[in-house]
């Protein structure tokens, strides 16, 4: 996979030179009503300039006042630059689709019996109108092919140039707007409304047009709202017991006290996490339709999964070939060789693979005859220089070779049978009209995957496999990928039932599905990722598209899912944490010249009231920016169970959240005392 | 600061827990209705309230609902306890012949008794008549304990119930905590109080000649029952001026001891009791280990304080091996067991004082208020305690549960946007009221005229009057006059908001919980049953209350603290 959606990096020249202009742009109140925690800084940034600007008129010393308004300033600048940034990267991402939405000219059927075709701007169809595309025409809008086969190149969606066939009837009738037809011609009924086409739809989700509050994203807000309402009870209310205590509080030293006391680090950085959540499931190249579906990936507790193509490779494959009693196993070996070469089936393959990995290898002889695979015969094989070698189910063999049961040695008989209950499928091979062997087919599954399920056990998500085999196939592949279980002889229907089950619970539940009959079950999951390769009516139920079609994909969503709410909750805590060391800086500060006494609380030993005030202010500055990487990269998930999980992160971003504003208090003071700024 | 004062404050707290915790295990079951061993005597009793009262006990209330019936419940015993004060002196038994209490009075004393604080503006000897006493202010001790009760049964029907429409019958809450808990333990108590000394009576006065021959008239009331349900109802509110320092109502050790358990006892009880209604008896034990712990900590902060602080006078009389200040405590108890109640009754909603919170060095005092500003929540009042907690618990899981990668759970309930609602509109409460009212009571001619000090000490004051009525804490630090209408109404206005804007959103959380599926517990869900989570809790509860509070305790206890250091040295 060459090209990612997100192939733009954070740190572009372009995108921070962008971000840097929104910055600035997002000024303007109105951006900020979703956001109490800035707009509040904000209101006070406006407060401190006015004051700034009535000292400089009035001829008062006003170097203190500006350097606190401009301070003020950057940390609403500096949130904003947060937000911008990760939006840049989606911006750039969006860019990319834009361009290949082409303002094409359809060919309209308006006489579906003469094939009447008039052109049209393909922003003039609607629903239910036919459409004609022709080999090197950009399919105008999404549809489903009613008439034709054609091979299409979708790389403008999916990055993947080889092109991929589509016809009509099945799970591959699905076409996309913007992907060109490369060869032979279609018809398609148009499914989407103009505007709101699938490439649309990616690009608002990509650049984050029609972000919502995620629920998670709404508590949160409601939380940070609540504690900027305590302090700004707890800041006002210092006026009237300093007055009564003979202190004279400077409104400007109250509003920085505000600012610093209010959770600006998470409320700065809060819309960031969720934009940056969104793109870390680009680059893995999967579109979610909203993020709340990202956050429900991080709330799964069941994950259905397909064992096809997710948990085994999806082929049956050549595990080990039992020699006939006298054989030698290479000679078996040889025979099962010999039996596959003209095999270009995966079965096939897998056996020559197996051979060679065992150091036996062939090629075919000059002259062969290659006896290919029939409905009859149900073998397949090689004839060469009158010798022969066939392969296929056992019974077939047995009856070609004219066998009669008990002539079949019974150590084969018990190596097949041991074969099928263990979930393989056996094949005989004959070597010139005798039994040589039997080749052990079985589903291989994954390497990986088993790790995988352990961990998502580790932090409590059960896995259940769904497949269509009997259940002894179903159960020895289960125990062998170590799902947590399984439903054997599944049919669509069940999928849904097993997820509305689930939720009877109150469980989460997760699924990837392609299949026309997936969409039901994938609109009833809480999170349903459909494949980019699968039916229209797939994509249109799943709240997400995996781009790469890969249903191993749901592992990756989960992760990120989990990554998102820990950054959330990582940002908390340390922005709260961090507000003790605050009041240490500058409570003292504040009261320290009617009341001496209180001098005893400045344990950084701060240089002056009016360094340390200001020192709080651009560490409070500062620290947004600090903390913009790790917004965007979001904290490493580890699976390692919530109970570590919650003491390693409540160390580094509760402990650590109280300690850090302590040395970086320090450190800015000695640098403002030094450089003679307060 | 010996071994001895401080194996005095680990046995107190100690025994409180272990008394709590069988009666925690009854209390469940009378909440959840099941059989008790009391039901032979008091089913009868309790139907007869329901047949007069028309309440069908099976039938639940809605959150709205059962907010609606406490509010009327309160507003109607409200109205009834006015009344009475206002009109006690045209009413019987009076043989003291006291008059009616002033409006303003009336209604503090009213407020404080309906929203369980028990604050006293009044000094009790000397200001209401026994039928007011008995009718009005005892009536009020039981039921409003009783309120507080039945709200956290309901909050622990809410975790339990998976997709619940209802949070029980609040009627049938009320008279059952009333019936099965309160009245017996209360009656047990007062028993146990006469045999340690303690008067009942219901004669008038008794005047007595003093050695100088002048005339004494001693009050004497049926204390040991209404001691009983001062302290088991957390209500605080003594006979007496002096409150549990008195020696009638508190005359030896074994009363001391009998008293301060009992008066903290009834909070880890309940959450207990939640435990097992909530099916979350570990959760329940997390919690408990956090109240002990927090409690524990601002008792020996007390004793620390009231040892080890150099005292002014003593300095200034140079003695440099002085004992603990022992100003305005009973020599009966000493230093120890002073702390001990101080915390206990701070950090319970309680408000009953063995010793004069004042007089103490002004760090002691300084946690005891801080104790309140918590949210009366280490244990907390009846009732209160647990739901406070439970709403600190909520707030703790959201913001560091999110921490484990899931949306935060607390005992199988999600923690979304209408938890957090609820739970901050609740929190809001205590910096509103507290600091709002003391700033504008330390600006204010008409408030201040109550003052007796100025400076930090004064300021104290302040803060004090109204973090014991929100809190509906009800102890006072002397100094300030409160009988005054600038007072007595900002105070009343302080308790109801504390109790009420505190309740409302308590219920409909609880509300709000009920209707949520109940999750079973999985590897990544959040465990609130292990140490880690006890330390999360006690970390959120000093963090977010010393954040609200900690400038304007600057101001008051720790510049004066810091002050007397100076002049110590």
């Amino acid at each position: 996979m060459s090209f990612s959606l997100a192939r733009s990096g954070a740190f572009d020249q372009a995108v921070i030179l962008a971000a840097l202009k929104s910055a600035f742009t997002k000024l303007d109140p109105r951006a900020l009503a979703g956001n109490p925690v800035i707009l509040a800084t904000e209101v006070v940034a406006v407060l401190a300039t006015v004051s700034a600007v009535v000292a400089i008129a009035g001829g008062q010393p006003a170097g203190f006042a500006v350097q606190i308004a401009a301070w003020l300033w950057l940390t609403v600048i500096f949130a904003n630059f947060a937000e911008a940034i990760a939006e840049g990267r989606g911006k750039a991402a969006a860019d990319a689709l834009r361009a290949t939405r082409v303002t094409t000219k359809a060919k309209l059927i308006i006489d579906a019996s003469r094939n009447a075709i008039i052109p049209t701007p393909a922003h003039e169809l609607a629903p239910d109108d036919i459409v004609l595309v022709e080999a090197g025409d950009v399919i105008p809008a999404d549809g489903e092919i009613v008439e034709g086969v054609a091979s299409v190149n979708e790389a403008a969606i999916t990055g993947e140039s080889a092109p991929v066939i589509r016809e009509s009837g099945g799970d591959r009738s699905a076409v996309t707007g913007g992907t060109t037809v490369v060869s032979d011609w279609i018809k398609v009924r148009v499914t989407s409304r103009p505007g709101s086409s699938f490439l649309d739809r990616m690009i608002a989700m990509v650049e984050g047009a029609d972000r919502r509050k995620t629920p998670n994203e709404l508590a949160l807000a409601v939380l940070l709202a609540g504690l900027t309402l305590v302090f700004l009870i707890a800041v006002v209310t210092l006026t009237g017991l300093g007055a009564f205590s003979g202190v004279s509080l400077d409104p400007m030293v109250l509003g920085a006290l505000f600012v610093t006391l209010i959770p600006t680090t998470i409320g700065g950085l809060l819309s960031a996490v969720g934009i940056a959540g969104m793109d870390r499931l680009l680059k893995v190249n999967v579109l979610a339709t909203s993020g709340r579906a990202v956050e429900a990936a991080g709330d799964v507790d069941t994950l259905l999964l397909d064992k096809t193509g997710t948990i085994t490779f999806g082929n049956r494959m050549a595990v080990e070939v039992v020699p006939a009693p006298g054989m030698r196993p290479e000679a078996a070996l040889r025979a099962a060789l010999m039996a596959s070469l003209a095999d270009e089936t995966p079965e096939g393959r897998s056996i020559v693979d197996l051979a060679r990995s065992l150091g036996v290898t062939a090629e075919i002889p000059h002259g062969a005859n290659a006896i290919p695979f029939s409905a009859t015969t149900r073998q397949s094989g090689l004839d060469s220089d009158g010798k022969s070698w066939r392969k296929g189910a056992v019974d077939a063999v047995i009856r070609t070779l004219d066998l009669s049961e008990a002539q079949v040695p019974a150590e084969l008989r018990q190596a097949v049978d041991a074969i099928a209950r263990s979930g393989g499928t056996p094949l005989a091979v004959s070597e010139n009209g005798a039994l040589a062997g039997v080749i052990h087919l079985k589903d291989v599954v994954k390497p990986g995957v088993k790790d995988r399920f352990a961990d998502l056990r580790r932090m409590g998500v059960r896995t259940v496999m769904i497949t269509g085999d009997n259940p002894v196939t179903a159960a020895a592949i289960a125990s062998e990928a170590g799902v947590d279980d399984f439903l054997a002889e599944a049919t669509p229907e069940d999928k849904l039932r097993i997820i509305r089950a689930e939720q009877a619970k109150g469980r989460l539940v997760a699924m990837c599905g392609d299949g026309a009959n997936d969409a039901p079950a994938l609109a009833q999951a809480d999170v349903g990722v459909a494949m980019q390769t699968g039916a229209q009516a797939a994509r249109e139920a799943g709240n997400m598209v995996d781009l790469d079609s890969d249903p191993t994909k749901v592992l990756e969503i989960v992760e990120v899912g989990k990554q998102l709410l820990i950054t959330r909750g990582a940002l908390t805590t340390f922005s709260i944490a961090n507000d003790v060391a605050k009041y240490f800086a500058i409570i003292p500060a504040l009261f320290v010249v009617s009341l001496p006494a209180l001098g005893a609380l400045n344990v950084m030993g701060l240089s002056s009231p009016q360094s340390a005030i200001l020192s709080a202010v651009i560490f409070n500055a500062l620290v947004i920016v600090a903390l913009i990487p790790l917004a965007l990269r979001g904290v490493r998930y580890r699976a390692i169970g919530a109970a570590k999980l919650l003491s390693r992160n409540l160390t580094l971003y509760g402990i650590g959240g109280l300690i850090a504003p302590f040395v970086g208090i320090k450190l800015i003071d000695m640098l403002v005392s030094a450089l003679g700024l307060a | 600061m010996d071994w001895r004062g401080w194996a005095e404050i680990v046995f107190t707290i100690a025994l409180t827990v272990a008394v709590g915790w069988p009666l925690g295990i009854y209390m469940a079951r009378v909440w959840t209705g099941e059989r008790t061993v009391l039901d032979p005597v008091l089913k009868p009793v309790e139907a007869g309230f329901y047949a007069a009262l028309g309440v069908d006990r099976n039938k639940g209330h809605g959150w709205l609902g059962y907010a609606g019936a406490v509010l009327a419940f309160s507003a109607a015993g409200f109205a009834l306890l006015y009344a009475i004060l206002r009109l006690q002196g045209q009413l019987p038994l009076n043989p003291q012949g006291f008059d009616g209490l002033s409006p303003h009075l009336a209604f503090n004393t009213a407020v404080s008794f309906v929203t369980n604080t028990n604050w006293q503006s009044y000094g009790g000897e000397t200001t209401v008549s026994s039928l007011s006493q008995m009718l009005g202010l005892t009536v009020q001790n039981f039921v409003s304990g009783a309120v507080g009760l039945s709200v956290a049964a309901a909050m622990a029907r809410a975790f339990a119930a998976d997709r619940g429409e209802t949070l029980g019958n609040f009627w049938v809450d009320l008279t059952r905590s009333t019936l099965y808990v309160l009245l017996p333990v209360s009656i047990v108590t007062a028993l146990a109080l006469v045999a340690a000394g303690v008067p009942q009576s219901l004669l008038a006065n008794v005047t007595a000649k003093t050695l100088e021959g002048a005339d004494q008239i001693i009050a004497l009331f049926p204390v040991a029952s209404q001691e009983a349900i001062k302290q088991w109802g957390t209500n605080g509110g003594g006979l007496f001026n002096v409150n549990s320092a008195h020696p009638f109502e508190n005359p030896t050790p074994l009363t001391n001891l009998i008293e301060v358990v009992s008066l903290n006892a009834i909070a880890f009880a309940t959450v207990v009791a939640f435990g097992r209604v909530a099916g979350a008896r570990k959760e329940a034990r997390a919690l408990i280990a956090a109240m002990v712990i927090l409690l524990s900590l601002g008792a020996a902060a007390i004793y620390a304080a009231e040892t080890l602080t150099p005292q002014p006078a003593m300095v200034a009389a140079g003695i440099t091996d002085a004992p603990a200040n022992m100003e305005g405590k009973e020599v009966r108890f000493g230093a120890a067991a002073s702390a001990v109640w101080a915390a206990q009754t701070t950090g319970t909603a309680n408000g009953s004082v063995n010793s004069m919170h004042a007089s103490y060095m002004p760090l002691g005092g300084g946690v005891a208020m801080f104790l309140m500003q918590l949210g009366e929540i280490v244990p907390g009042g009846a009732g209160s305690g647990l739901y406070g907690m439970v709403v600190m618990a909520l707030l703790s899981v959201f913001v560091a549960g999110l921490m484990v990668g899931r949306t935060p759970e607390y005992l199988g309930k999600k923690v979304e946007a209408r938890e957090i609602k609820f739970a901050m509109l609740a929190v809001l409460i205590l910096p509103l009221s507290i600091l709002g009212f003391s700033a504008i009571s330390a600006v204010l001619p008409v408030a201040l005229e109550g003052l007796l000090n100025k400076g930090p000490r004064g300021l104290t004051e302040i803060l004090y009057a109204y973090s014991s009525a929100t809190g509906n804490n009800g102890s006072a630090y002397a100094g300030l006059t409160a009988n005054a209408p600038w007072w007595n109404t900002t105070l009343g206005i302080a308790m109801l908001l504390g109790r009420f804007a505190y309740m409302v959103p308590v219920i409909a959380l609880a509300g709000a919980i009920a209707a949520k599926p109940k999750l079973k517990p999985t590897a990544g869900t959040l465990p609130s049953d292990s140490p880690l989570f006890v330390g999360l809790l006690i970390g959120i509860i000093l963090i977010l209350g010393g954040l609200q509070f900690f400038p304007a305790l600057a101001l008051g206890p720790i510049v004066e603290h810091f002050q007397v250091l100076a002049a110590a040295r």
